[in-house]
């Protein structure tokens, strides 16, 4: 593929609506996807990262970035919060089913809808706090025909490459110099987020949001065929009471049982 | 036949292998399994690994695997899917694993199960338990779409001393045809940050704290109790990712891996990416206001409440005596 030139850059951040950290889990009747009705919603946070990225590398370089979601209608709310923080527009890929699909149907739902846009760079989080596939912007790349790395910590766009900052285990990193078009997945804690204004709220509600269909003929790669609350590993003795008879109990134990203090 | 994939680096093999190895002889029933070896130069791995018991270790050596890149490895990690044709992969879950496999899966069109934990059943009719919801619950799954089905195995799942050896396998070398012209991405070194100043893996006791601290100035709570304790101060991602404490006292796979006599998780929710780090600990006590919290799963000790009432109980329960 030629490399492009990039003068200003068009970028597409992925983001996915997924249960807030709060929620309790709860099944649906046959034990293989949540009871969606119980369930509040939010940003995934690996994408509000992304999308901060984004944001920052637009006020670097100028350009557009355009939220790419594929979703029920619900999304259409984290769609609205990424454009108050300053997106410029989005994509919606619409269908009650994409709300439970796996990552090849969501990579290839995606594929279709943004293939024609030509984006210099597509951002993703690194993995979902739902399904946590972590494939998702792999898949998406291949599809696009871009090259993609992962678990990116830092990026730095030069012409029509860059060079970004790949974490790997243990406290180690490693810069990676790639070509343009291409696509990352951002690690939480590559910057500090920003928050929306009311400024930016009320200018979200005039931004274009253009719907996508969904193809025809995805196929998921895997099925859930249970969901249940993991079982422990370890005999876990729950100290109860007040906070002072509970202390006092969990420290005569760490003394004299598990002889750790 | 299942084929499991070494990560190696320098002719040095990842330990994590041997766990996924385990994992496979668990899942083969009566099918063969391989392992093969991918890299620039391999040194004595493959010999290392054919002491497994295992129908046969196979070497993929070319120059264009180093240094490790997606595009490379998946080019070789096709065409060897393509020559021995598996029924399943298996991989260890590591950052490499999660950089490549994905991209692999993608252009050979064929399922990835990642993050996997346990196993039930034996071959084709296998599922695959792997947490969703940050650790919430624990999906069974099954593949879709044909074989191979490939399996990324979670670090520390499966024991690498259980993988039977007592095997002495054949050990083949494979031709490979990489298209350098195809490597897209240009790695530079690998480097660490900052000197560790603190090495948390001498710790003998840990008091970790977690998104629950809510804030910056609530750490002075967790450092108190660490000193009541006799204990270092580390933490989870988020806080260090918000700089309430340095990046170097971080816990879990992406931070360092600790297995202390005491380790005290203070709001921390355990999240899978933490769990690796720390749950090797000898006594684990997790306190959260959460009772469904994915940490209880793994504690010895557990203290459903808030910590800003607990934590100081317990610092002025130790300083009574």
């Amino acid at each position: 593929m030629a490399a492009r030139i990039v003068v200003t850059m068009k970028i597409a951040v992925c983001i996915k609506q997924v249960p807030t950290r709060e929620w309790q889990p709860r099944l649906n009747d046959s034990k293989t996807w949540i009871r969606e009705q119980d369930v509040s919603y939010e940003m995934n946070e690996p994408d509000a990262y992304a999308l901060e990225e984004a944001l920052r590398l637009r006020e670097k370089h100028g350009g557009e970035v355009v939220v790419c979601s594929a979703g029920p209608a619900r999304v259409q709310t984290v769609i609205r919060e990424a454009l108050a923080r300053g997106a410029d527009r989005a994509i919606h890929v619409e269908h009650d089913s994409l709300g439970s699909a796996d990552a090849f149907v969501i990579a290839d739902a995606l594929a279709a809808a943004m293939k024609d846009e030509k984006f210099d760079l597509v951002l993703t989080g690194l993995q979902s706090d739902d399904q946590g596939h972590g494939q998702t912007g792999v898949i998406l790349a291949e599809r696009l025909g871009i090259p993609s790395s992962t678990i990116i910590m830092d990026v730095q766009v030069e012409g029509s490459s860059m060079r970004v900052k790949r974490e790997l285990e243990g406290g180690w990193f490693q810069w990676i110099v790639m070509p343009l078009p291409a696509l990352l997945t951002i690690q939480s804690g590559i910057n500090q987020l920003r928050y929306a204004t009311l400024k930016g709220i009320m200018a979200a509600k005039k931004k274009e949001i253009r719907k996508a269909t969904v193809p025809d003929g995805l196929q998921p790669a895997q099925q859930i065929v249970g969901l249940a609350v993991p079982t422990r590993s370890k005999q876990t003795h729950m100290i109860t009471g007040a906070p002072a008879d509970a202390a006092k109990e969990l420290v005569r134990r760490l003394r004299d049982e598990a002889r750790a203090l | 036949m299942i084929l499991v994939i070494a990560e190696q680096r320098d002719g040095k093999l990842n330990r994590a292998t041997w766990e996924a190895i385990a994992a496979a002889q668990q899942l083969s029933g009566a099918m063969p399994i391989s392992i093969a070896v991918v890299g620039a130069t391999t040194g004595g791995i493959a010999q290392e690994l054919a002491t497994a018991s295992v129908a046969g270790v196979l070497v993929a050596e070319h120059a264009a695997l180093d240094p490790y890149t997606p595009d490379a490895y998946t080019g070789a990690c096709s065409a060897l899917i393509e020559s021995v044709k598996p029924t399943f992969v298996l991989l260890p879950h590591t950052y490499q694993t999660r950089d490549f496999a994905p991209l692999l899966a993608a252009r050979i069109r064929k399922p990835l199960i990642t993050d996997v934990t346990a196993i039930n059943g034996t071959g084709a009719d296998a599922t695959f338990v792997r947490p969703m919801f940050q650790g919430k619950l624990a999906a069974q799954v099954k593949p879709q779409g044909g074989a191979p089905a490939l399996v990324t195995i979670q670090i520390g799942a499966f024991r690498a001393d259980a993988a039977q050896k007592g095997g002495s396998a054949a050990v083949k070398k494979i031709d490979l045809q990489i298209d350098a012209a195809a490597i897209r991405q240009k790695p530079e070194a690998p480097f660490r940050e900052a000197k560790q100043a603190v090495d948390l893996g001498q710790a003998e006791r840990i008091v970790a704290v977690g998104r629950g601290i809510k804030s910056q100035e609530h750490i002075p709570l967790a450092e108190k109790l660490a000193k009541a304790m006799g204990a270092e101060v580390a933490a989870s991602r988020p806080i260090c990712d918000n700089g309430w404490l340095p990046m170097e006292r971080q816990i879990g796979s992406s931070g360092q891996t600790v297995a202390p006599k005491l380790y005290v998780a203070l709001g921390i929710s355990g999240a899978i990416q933490h769990l690796v780090g720390m749950k090797g600990s000898r006594t684990i006590v997790a306190i959260n206001k959460d009772a469904e919290a994915p940490i209880f799963e793994v504690a010895d000790y557990g203290i459903v409440g808030d910590l800003f009432e607990v934590a100081p109980a317990i610092i002025a329960e130790l300083e009574k005596s």
